[in-house]
């Protein structure tokens, strides 16, 4: 796959974790964060983590939208599926995620008519063939997603179609990241920086980071040799004393994002006063629902949802987890009562989430050799 | 960075809970239950075994293993529901014969006879009946078997969708073979019939779900001349096989390494992935070692013998493509690990249920 396998070189891959190992000074170590899910994946997919010196440790940080979700909305997502005449769609790593009584696959066991979809418009296009029934669009996702919601919500409202409507649990990327940075707990050193939300937002939302908490952020591309190129570039930033934002995945993401996608955010939706985050709890401003000019395509003002605040289990530490304050296996149930068949917690659930990359891909991928 | 001592003690208690039977829990039955992963674990082991207990079951080979007046029988069953029942490359007649076939294959064993039987949806076109029909007969003449009974039940509309068939099929164990789940040896090489992923992708790809086009045919067809040429081959080092059906090549190897407590260590460089699956699974974000292949076996051979099965074995037709993958090692016990092409290494686990798109 040409533009792919370019970026997944193993020569260029050890030419690089050389480099880093070269930039490591003798007896410091280095926390550093990838704030998006994606990373995670790709560090464990690849094994990149077995790469790096030991004194460079990732921390994975809060950035799967599926993870974030608390309890209480995936609760009102399954009331709304159960609905009489109601086709409820939503991604495929939703489906798993678990309610207080069980997961959307559940509620497709039980008769709700739940169905995957890979995009918005593939909900509104089953809206526009079922005229008859009732089509709810369960969106999550950062800034990274809510493009395509808000472009299929001006398409539905310009069509007209009425049997269409959209529960958003979108979220937005900064608040989270603030309320990280003002954590007493947290100690990274500097932050791998969202590729696919940088696409939207650009790279300036991103200067409070290393102008106000004194930590260096590099947005980063998915491939391996990208990740491990930002690593490069934050060492870099560390042993010669620069604090800066910079652009290692400037094939795609342009500094000022694209100001298109943003327009239409700002069109369709508006900010929530606060929303509730698993395991971060309440933080204001960092969320989106529709906007008033949307109100009749808003599933949560068509429908009455529940709305009950459920309190994450008290076994459950993915907040630790989401903070890099505790890694995965040093939750009280990671692999034991939380797994990923049988989810406590959503870093469970998504192959995105920190405990889930680390119980499929992550067990014995250090310290192999000593066995093989 | 080595493991600290607690990060040890954690995936030992992890083992400990992954090796116990799994446990039925789940109030309803799912499509993950269905889908070849850990959820069909739970429910084969959990609800299932525990109920028929056996000493033919009790191995969950593909085949059960059956001494009969002196002879050595073996005897499988399989249902095939897959959508839609006609696919590039194939349909669900031949998965029918192909899939008992395969079953009876890797088991050590001829092919003997097969029976068939149908559940037809009310308003099914005769047309489609009489080719699919004619598919299992084809199918039943390249694999050498006969159907020597049958049954075919109507239901409603809406019963069922279209038609669904159960083969069963009997073989008889072939002397050269001496195979089991639980005889996979640190040292075995682990050799792959050829390229992953093409049946899964080409049905679900037929389904027109992604609005993505690619030149994908089903590999569906009958293992006897692969199984056969390893036998011969290997002999007595040919300590197992298995058809990488439901779950992807990735499931048969967790299912093994755990019945023979042993690591599967798959190098992923060397894996034959053909190029429009690989570049339709990058787009989908799946693995295709998860993907279910029709026509395709994984063998564990012994070191001394693995040279000559991987040549006999790309001297059959069909699987030219043949490749060795990886080896076993003794530990950790009851794992698939990969060595990444990028030069990393993983766990490559069971996976929960269907394997899930990621969203960005």
């Amino acid at each position: 796959m040409r533009f792919v396998e370019e970026f997944r070189d193993p020569e260029l891959g050890r030419a690089l974790a050389a480099e880093i190992l070269s930039l490591v000074e003798p007896g410091r170590s280095y926390k550093l964060m990838e704030v998006c899910g994606g990373h995670t994946h790709s560090i464990y997919r690849y094994g990149i983590d077995g790469l790096l010196p030991e004194a460079v440790e990732l921390v994975h940080g809060p950035g799967c939208p599926v993870c974030v979700l608390p309890m209480g909305r995936v609760d009102d997502g399954i009331a709304i599926a159960h609905e009489p005449n109601v086709i409820f769609t939503c991604f495929g790593d939703m489906m798993r995620v678990p309610g207080s009584h069980g997961s959307l696959l559940d509620a497709k066991a039980q008769g709700a008519d739940v169905r995957m979809v890979y995009s918005p418009l593939d909900a509104l296009a089953i809206a526009r063939r079922k005229p008859d029934r009732e089509v709810v669009f369960f969106a999550i996702g950062f800034e990274t997603t809510a493009p395509s919601t808000a472009l299929t919500l001006k398409r539905a409202k310009a069509e007209g179609v009425a049997n269409f409507s959209c529960m958003s649990n979108h979220v937005t990327i900064v608040p989270p990241l603030r309320a990280l940075l003002d954590s007493p707990a947290l100690e990274i050193d500097g932050f791998i920086g969202p590729g696919h939300v940088s696409t939207v937002v650009g790279a300036r939302p991103f200067q409070f980071i290393p102008a106000d908490y004194g930590r260096p952020l590099v947005i980063s591309g998915f491939e391996p040799l990208d990740v491990l190129q930002s690593i490069q570039m934050l060492l870099l930033q560390l042993t010669t004393g620069r604090c800066e934002v910079e652009n290692q995945y400037g094939r795609v993401v342009p500094w000022e994002g694209n100001p298109r996608a943003l327009e239409a955010i700002a069109e369709v939706f508006e900010l929530r006063a606060h929303f509730e985050w698993r395991g971060l709890g309440f933080i204001s401003q960092s969320a989106l629902k529709l906007s008033d000019a949307y109100a009749e395509l808003d599933a949560e003002r068509r429908y009455g949802i529940p709305g009950v605040r459920v309190a994450d289990p008290k076994a459950c530490q993915c907040g630790e987890v989401l903070k890099g304050v505790i890694k995965p296996w040093e939750c009280r149930v990671f692999g034991t009562a939380c797994t990923p068949e049988r989810p406590i917690g959503t870093c469970m659930v998504s192959p995105e989430g920190a405990c889930a990359a680390y119980y499929t891909y992550g067990r014995y991928a250090r310290g192999a050799e000593a066995t093989a | 960075m080595s493991p600290t001592r607690s990060e040890e003690r954690v995936l030992e208690i992890v083992r400990g809970a992954r090796a116990r039977q799994a446990r039925f829990r789940d109030a309803h039955i799912t499509t993950s239950h269905g889908a070849g992963g850990k959820a069909s674990q739970s429910l084969i082991e959990g609800l299932l075994l525990p109920a028929l207990r056996n000493d033919a079951l009790a191995p969950l080979g593909d085949a059960a293993a059956l001494l009969v007046n002196g002879s050595a029988l073996a005897l499988t069953t399989d249902s095939y529901v897959v959508r839609p029942i006609r696919f590039p490359g194939g349909s669900i007649g031949e998965l029918a014969v192909n899939g008992t076939v395969n079953d009876l294959a890797v088991s050590g064993a001829r092919p003997l006879a097969i029976t068939l039987s149908l559940v037809l949806e009310e308003g099914l076109a005769t047309a489609e009946l009489r080719a699919e029909i004619d598919a299992v007969a084809r199918a039943a003449r390249a694999a050498g078997v006969q159907v020597v009974a049958g049954d075919t039940k109507v239901v409603e509309r809406g019963h069922a969708d279209r038609m669904y068939a159960c083969t069963t099929g009997l073989g008889l164990i072939d002397p050269r073979a001496k195979l089991s789940p639980s005889g996979l040896q640190p040292g075995d090489r682990i050799l792959l019939s050829g390229p992953v992923g093409d049946h899964g992708m080409a049905v679900m790809l037929a389904r027109d779900e992604f609005e993505l086009e690619a030149e994908i045919l089903s590999d569906t067809r009958s293992l006897w001349p692969a199984a056969d040429a390893l036998l011969e081959a290997a002999g007595a080092d040919l300590h197992c096989m298995r058809d990488a059906t439901r779950g992807g090549a990735a499931s048969a190897l967790n299912e093994l390494a755990r019945a023979s407590d042993v690591t599967a260590l798959v190098r992923e460089a060397d894996v034959p992935v053909a190029p429009a699956v690989a570049a339709a699974a990058e787009l989908l974000g799946i693995d295709p070692m998860y993907v279910a292949n029709e026509g395709k076996l994984l063998a564990f051979v012994a070191p001394a013998s693995a040279a000559a099965a991987l040549r006999a074995l790309r001297e059959t037709p069909g699987c030219e493509q043949a490749a060795e993958i990886g080896e076993v090692l003794g530990e950790p016990p009851g794992m698939v690990l990969v060595d990444t092409a990028f030069g990393g290494r993983r766990v490559m686990d069971l996976l929960a249920g269907d394997p899930l798109p990621r969203i960005c």
